[in-house]
């Protein structure tokens, strides 16, 4: 790892007026940050601690949706009575996500905001666009099994890989963000970026800029459900996943960001069978071969959680 | 960087480099060498310890970052005099053969047991329901900690035992 410098932030303004200097970042559960810091894909110069800022608080906003503070842990979100009982979707999600110490520790900004787990990325001796930008995509050509099938380009083809993500995604959630102008809110749809020609660039975050919550907005009539395939049943990244709130629905580990399936969307609304409707938006795919695969799985585990959903809220 | 972190009931103030993950500062500064480093990257649960009483992956987090915290290691949960009713459970099921991952397991099973009571879902839950201590719950929750001797059915064995003898 190399060195680096730590503070522990007691302010949100304090936090952000840290963040504005080179090389600082912030750290929240360090799970991701950590992990890509001892292989020295990350270098930061230095940390600000955001762990401890009292932005865990979850919350029941004016008009019947739920705020929750960028810090609430993962555990935290998932063990909530409002969240259990109104958004069911995003907590399946979040348990369907690694395991439970990783749970305890991570944090709803850090989770949001975790890169992807894409091999290349992780093997410094390989190239990889996102990782060093021009030195190429060594997946392209390689081992590209969970390889996304939606918005991908010559540059970079990896993934999102967070659960909670895609249960945000189709809820419809936004991201409350704090920078050196002030607070404002974004889509959650418009926080991550496709890879481009700039995959190295993953989110519409300006530098230094802090998450402090995550907004839902009351959730939506019919009911919900998160569905994710993976190599083990277990404590393993997806190769596609599925939530599915009321009409709404997203995708996950297909793209690089968390897919909101609005074609599917469209045509479930003018009456087409859960089959018909994902069949529309997978027109849309497109595959290099060893992710084939995908595109039927996608068909199927979605055409199933949208139907199991439909039937839990007639 | 000066660290003040109470593990297993002793206040400790150490002078750690940030670098230093509170595994290393268990192991290699306090010389407290039962969390043990299998992956070193969140994905064994061989460092798993309790901070404030959660369980959580030691090589993943830095020691500075839990300055003001309480932490326990195995050698703070029983002694050889005193065994603990988790390493009893463990040692009358048989529930290791190297025994590399026990000292995780055990701290593990400790952090499950409170998750459990304290109505933390799991994807083996039922939505909505309140968890209970099922082999599928266990195996589930047991998930972040990998055995290569693979003890698995005699580690839920063990847990079973342990929240009989706890209840
Ligand atoms: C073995 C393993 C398996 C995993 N499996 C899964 C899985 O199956 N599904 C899944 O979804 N995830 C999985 N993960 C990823 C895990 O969910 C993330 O590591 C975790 O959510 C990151 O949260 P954190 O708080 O620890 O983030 P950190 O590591 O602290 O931070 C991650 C990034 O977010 C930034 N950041 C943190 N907080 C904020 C904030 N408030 N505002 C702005 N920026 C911020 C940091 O600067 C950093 O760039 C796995 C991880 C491991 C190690
Ligand atoms: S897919 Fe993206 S992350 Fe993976 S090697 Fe190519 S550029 Fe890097
Ligand atoms: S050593 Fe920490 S999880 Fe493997
Ligand atoms: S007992 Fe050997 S690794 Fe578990």
């Amino acid at each position: 790892m190399k060195a680096f410098t730590y503070e522990r932030a007691t302010s949100v303004e304090g936090a952000v007026t840290a963040a504005q200097a080179p090389g600082a970042r912030f750290i929240a559960g360090g799970t991701n940050l950590l992990d890509l810091m001892k292989l020295e894909i990350e270098t930061p110069t230095h940390l600000i601690d955001v762990g401890r800022l009292p932005m865990a608080e979850i919350v029941e906003t004016p008009d019947g949706g739920l705020r929750i503070g960028a810090s609430a842990s993962n555990t935290a979100v998932a063990s909530n009575a409002t969240v259990r009982a109104r958004y069911p979707v995003l907590s399946e999600a979040i348990v369907a996500g690694g395991s439970p110490q990783l749970r305890n520790k991570a944090s709803v900004g850090g989770n949001l905001l975790q890169r992807t787990r894409c091999a290349y990325f992780y093997d410094t001796s390989k190239p990889c666009n996102k990782r060093a930008p021009g030195s190429g995509c060594g997946a392209l050509e390689g081992l590209n099994r969970n390889a996304a099938i939606f918005g991908a380009s010559h540059a970079c083809i990896a993934t999102h890989t967070s659960d909670m993500a895609v249960a945000l995604a189709a809820l419809g959630a936004s991201v409350e963000v704090v920078g050196a102008g002030g607070t404002h809110s974004i889509p959650l749809l418009e926080l991550h970026r496709l890879p481009g020609e700039t995959p190295h660039i993953e989110t519409h975050l300006a530098g230094g800029e802090l998450i402090t919550a995550v907004v839902l907005p009351p959730p939506p009539k019919g009911g919900q459900t998160y569905r994710k395939v993976r190599d083990r049943a277990s404590y393993a990244g997806g190769l596609a996943s599925v939530a599915v709130a009321g009409g709404q629905v997203a995708l996950g580990m297909v793209a690089h960001k968390p897919w909101r399936a609005a074609e599917a969307e469209g045509a479930l609304a003018s009456g087409a069978s859960p089959a018909e409707a994902i069949g529309k938006e997978l027109a849309g795919a497109s595959s290099l071969g060893r992710n084939d695969f995908k595109i039927p799985l996608v068909a199927r585990l979605a055409a199933a959680a949208i139907t199991e959903a439909k039937e839990q809220g007639q | 960087m000066r660290t003040t972190i109470t593990v297993n009931g002793e206040v400790r103030s150490l002078d750690l480099d940030p670098r230093t993950t509170l595994l290393d500062a268990l192991r290699e500064t306090l010389k407290l060498t039962g969390a043990k480093k299998g992956c070193d990257h969140g994905q064994c649960g061989a460092c798993t310890v309790l901070v404030n009483g959660v369980r959580i992956n030691s090589c993943l987090s830095l020691a500075v970052m839990h300055d003001g915290d309480e932490v326990t290691s195995i050698e703070g949960v029983g002694t050889v005099e005193k065994l603990h009713p988790v390493q009893v459970a463990f040692l009358n099921q048989d529930a290791f053969q190297c025994g590399y991952c026990t000292p995780g397991q055990i701290c593990s099973t400790l952090g499950l047991l409170a998750e459990i009571e304290a109505g933390a879902p799991s994807q083996e839950t039922a939505p909505g329901a309140k968890p209970t201590l099922t082999d599928a719950e266990i195996r589930e929750r047991m998930s972040g900690n990998i055995c290569r001797c693979s003890a698995y059915p005699q580690i839920v064995a063990a847990i079973k035992q342990a929240a009989e003898a706890l209840a």
